[in-house]
């Protein structure tokens, strides 16, 4: 690591990139210098990942230059990627959950000694030397699929990072991390960033982008808007480099018609770690359960749901008890829930927009099995229309669709089926600011029309921006409620970590 | 999910920003198949002597119902993600069994019912040790295939039960309006299949369970049930078509069916049926079958030998599923983000 302090590592001039009539990449200029931490922040689809996709060679440019150290390079593919020293870190996991810390860490360079036997135990210092390098604490011996989802990310770094990887690009990695977990990883982004390497840090958390970056790079439609030294601005600056208007409209609400209530759970528990939890949601409220990650919200979601069995307690819904042992139980009931992953749990994701939104109200529209067509079409329309879901989309694959589009798609179902409850599981995340509030306004439409929902959210400004009442939850269990109004982040933070005692006996 | 002449909706519509140029995957999409089909029956028109003569059409549609039969029950199952090896075996016992019941003195449509029914209750067997034990269909049908091939043979004492005056002959030999019987039953077979997973809520079901299962689930659709059921028709086409190749022969025939799952599994996969199930179409699934009969019964009569034949037909079969293959790719690669970054520089 020779460079000059501040001089430019790596520079990309005028950098176009086309696909069919789209202008992903826009005449984009970048510099990112050795020993800083790039964030680079922008709507879903306003270019971040084409640039990436060029940086590690799995697309080429249309037009413009690449220079590193001020020498024109050319990124054909990924090999000649972490030729140049560019590592790059994807959202996805990729490694092999089977096999060995170490096995993943020499996957496609396993050292062989004589007849080409396999040197497991060079591969198992080497997979150490790699491991220390990154200050990851981790037995290279161990199977690579019983870590923690954050160990895993470590043993992914560690393998991206080559001695000579001196620009590393990280997209979203704190995604599926514990707060924890995410702490390590910022540790070890700011150690390389002491060893001079260039960082480019791509991620929707402004909290962690304020924390970690240097310099923030804001892209939009396929611009660069803009890069500013982040002592020269504040989030909110950044926000309207993105959108083009204030982050404040975002929340608006007006809700006042609270109805009876609608959802009632009672004793509701796995009967080993969550619960038993009670709680109600009368019609037109909003309720957000907030807490960490593995505080157990997503658990209780799935049991009031039935997509997993409860062992203790019931769920009733306008006065009908019921016990949901499966999803169809819970349907039936007028129970709906939108899960955490939107295309492990929810799409079809080869079928049509129509087909995924219409898939729960079938039996509603086939007299003796035999599907009423029109109709169906016609009702699946009405709900794309009522969620501004593009129109034009209602043949298209679910899987042409943006992340915020798929999102109206799964809401459109249950809107469709006219449910009661609405069970909403993370439902903004990985989505644009542009479609996380027309999100918002589909749940303040459900909640203005009678309807009870739930929301489990783990970004906080969301759950006081469209609650109406938190449950804040620990260990399984739900340890503090308050009325939104008036509640901050650092209270919901500080019962969601236990650092406070109760002082706020609610009710 | 499927396309259809109203268009109502499709698995993959037509690309949004395709940009400019010829779409192969959306083209191979809709007539690949069919295309394949017309090239090979011209090909043949021209080399193989007697190809194109009405007599032969009939004769290559009769051999082919057998397969398509198999083929169109097996369509439900692959489409759900599942595989059905043991369809050979039950057209083997539902043929002893439907043979079996008219020497008792049946009449022929109980002794066809009866037959049906047979490998029906076979499927039941394979979709709930599938659907209510979360079994691999492949295990348990690889050994239903064994152990109904063994029911077979027990049946019959491994011997062929011959009886010239078979009551139900005629569904196998005898015409129906000047067109062989198998031919009409293969067709309302496939008209009944169309209809079931086009235009009825348990079709959706099927390619919904196929298409992601667990989303299936939490969208409130009965994945137990619609995964047991679809071995159930699997099971009554091999059942039907055991009848059909009992009428033929006019015998109860242990040896019955042996490798037809394969044959079967070909032509549903040649018909664009991904073996991961949710995407498919049983119009494919027929000319899959065609394709596969067409193939067999010209490389006859072009005298090409039988070692040969088996070649030609396996090479056919890859290069399907190659092509099959291709057209997925841009879809996969979306699907999977991109390769990782930590590719070795060699």
């Amino acid at each position: 690591m020779t460079d000059t302090p501040g001089a430019p590592l790596l520079r990309l001039e005028g950098v176009t990139k086309q696909y069919g009539a789209t202008r992903a990449l826009d005449a984009v200029d970048f510099d990112l210098r050795s020993g800083e931490i790039h964030a680079l922040m922008g709507e879903n689809g306003a270019g971040k990942s084409t640039l990436m996709k060029i940086l590690a060679g799995n697309t080429g440019r249309d037009s413009g230059r690449i220079l590193l150290d001020g020498n024109e390079i050319d990124i054909r593919n990924p090999g000649e990627a972490a030729a140049h020293g560019i590592a790059i870190i994807h959202q996805e996991l990729n490694t092999v959950p089977s096999m060995t810390v170490a096995e993943n860490l020499a996957l496609g360079r396993e050292p062989v000694g004589r007849f080409g036997r396999l040197d497991r135990r060079a591969m198992v210092v080497d997979a150490q030397r790699k491991l220390d390098r990154i200050g990851a604490d981790v037995d290279p011996r161990r199977t690579l699929g019983e870590l923690s989802v954050g160990m895993q990310q470590m043993v992914e770094i560690a393998r991206a990072v080559s001695e000579d990887a001196r620009v590393l690009v990280l997209d979203e990695p704190t995604a599926s991390l514990s707060r924890g977990e995410s702490e390590h990883l910022y540790r070890i982004v700011r150690e390389m960033r002491a060893a001079g390497t260039g960082l480019i840090y791509i991620s929707h958390r402004m909290e962690e982008v304020w924390d970690l970056a240097d310099r923030v790079t804001v892209f939009r439609d396929g611009r660069l808007v803009g890069t500013r030294d982040k002592s020269s601005i504040s989030p909110p600056d950044v926000v309207r480099m993105m959108v083009g208007r204030n982050l404040d409209d975002l929340y608006q609400h007006d809700r006042q018609n609270q109805g009876p209530v609608v959802l009632h759970v009672d004793g509701l528990g796995d009967g080993a770690q969550i619960g038993p939890v009670s709680f109600a949601v009368r019609a037109g409220e909003v309720v957000c359960l907030a807490g960490l990650v593995g505080a157990g919200r997503t658990e209780v979601a799935r049991l009031i749901f039935g997509a997993d069995r409860p062992r203790t307690g019931s769920v009733t819904v306008n006065g009908t008890s019921v016990v949901p042992r499966r999803p169809q139980d819970a349907i039936r009931a007028g129970i709906a829930m939108v899960p955490e992953s939107r295309k492990d749990q929810a799409l079809f994701l080869d079928h049509s927009v129509v087909d995924n939104i219409a898939v729960s109200s079938l039996s509603a529209f086939s007299p003796r099995g035999v599907l009423q067509r029109k109709q169906i079409r016609a009702a699946a329309a009405a709900q794309m229309s009522k969620l501004k879901l593009r129109a034009n989309a209602i043949n298209l694959p679910v899987r042409a669709l943006s992340g915020g589009n798929q999102q109206k798609a799964v809401l459109g179902r249950w809107l469709m089926r006219n449910a009661e409850v609405l069970i909403l599981d993370e439902p903004t995340r990985g989505v644009d600011i542009g479609a996380k509030s027309e999100i918002y306004d589909a749940i303040n439409g459900l909640a203005a029309a009678g309807r009870a929902v739930l929301v489990v959210s783990s970004d906080l400004p969301e759950v006081l921006g469209i609650s109406d009442r938190i449950l804040v939850m620990r260990g399984g269990q739900i340890v503090h409620e308050m009325p939104t109004a008036g509640a901050t982040e650092e209270e919901v933070m500080a019962h969601a970590t236990g650092t406070q005692p109760k002082e706020h006996p609610h009710d | 999910m499927t396309d259809n002449s109203s268009g109502a909706t499709t698995t993959r519509g037509k690309p949004t920003a395709a940009g400019a140029g010829f779409d192969f995957a959306y083209w191979w999409d809709r007539v690949g198949i069919l295309a394949v089909l017309v090239v090979l029956v011209a090909l043949m028109a021209v080399i193989a002597p007697n190809f194109a003569s009405v007599d032969n059409l009939f004769n290559i549609a009769r051999s082919i119902s057998i397969n398509a039969i198999l083929a169109a029950g097996l369509t439900f199952v692959i489409l759900t993600a599942g595989i059905d090896l043991s369809v050979g075996s039950i057209v083997a016992v539902s043929g002893v069994v439907a043979v079996m019941t008219a020497l008792a003195g049946a009449p022929a449509p109980v002794a066809i019912l009866v037959g049906i029914l047979a490998g029906a209750a076979a499927g039941f067997v394979n979709g709930a040790l599938t659907a209510y034990l979360s079994l691999a269909a492949f295990i348990i049908t690889l050994g239903t295939m064994t152990l109904l091939r063994g029911l077979a043979y027990t049946l019959t004492d491994g011997q062929p039960i011959v009886s010239n005056t078979l009551n139900f002959r005629d569904i196998g030999n005898g015409y129906f309006a000047g067109i062989p019987a198998p031919v009409v039953v293969m067709v309302l077979v496939y008209l009944a299949a169309w209809f079931v997973l086009e235009r009825t809520r348990f079709g959706r079901h099927v390619y919904a369970v196929g298409g992601n299962a667990e989303a299936a689930r939490l969208a409130g659709i009965n994945v137990k049930r619609v995964t047991c059921i679809v071995y159930v028709i699997a099971g009554a086409c091999a059942g039907l078509a055991g009848v059909i190749f009992a009428a033929r022969v006019v015998s109860a025939q242990p040896t019955a069916g042996t490798g037809y799952e394969l044959d079967a599994i070909a032509a549903v996969v040649l018909g664009g049926t991904s073996l991961m199930g949710g995407r498919g179409r049983i119009y494919g699934t027929l000319i899959g079958s065609v394709i596969l009969g067409v193939l067999s019964t010209g490389l006859i009569l072009m005298n090409v030998p039988f070692f040969t034949q088996l070649l030609i037909k396996g090479a056919v079969i890859i290069l399907a599923v190659a092509i099959d293959g291709l057209k997925q790719r841009p879809i996969r690669r979306r699907a999977n983000a991109v390769p990782t970054g930590a590719v070795p520089a060699e």
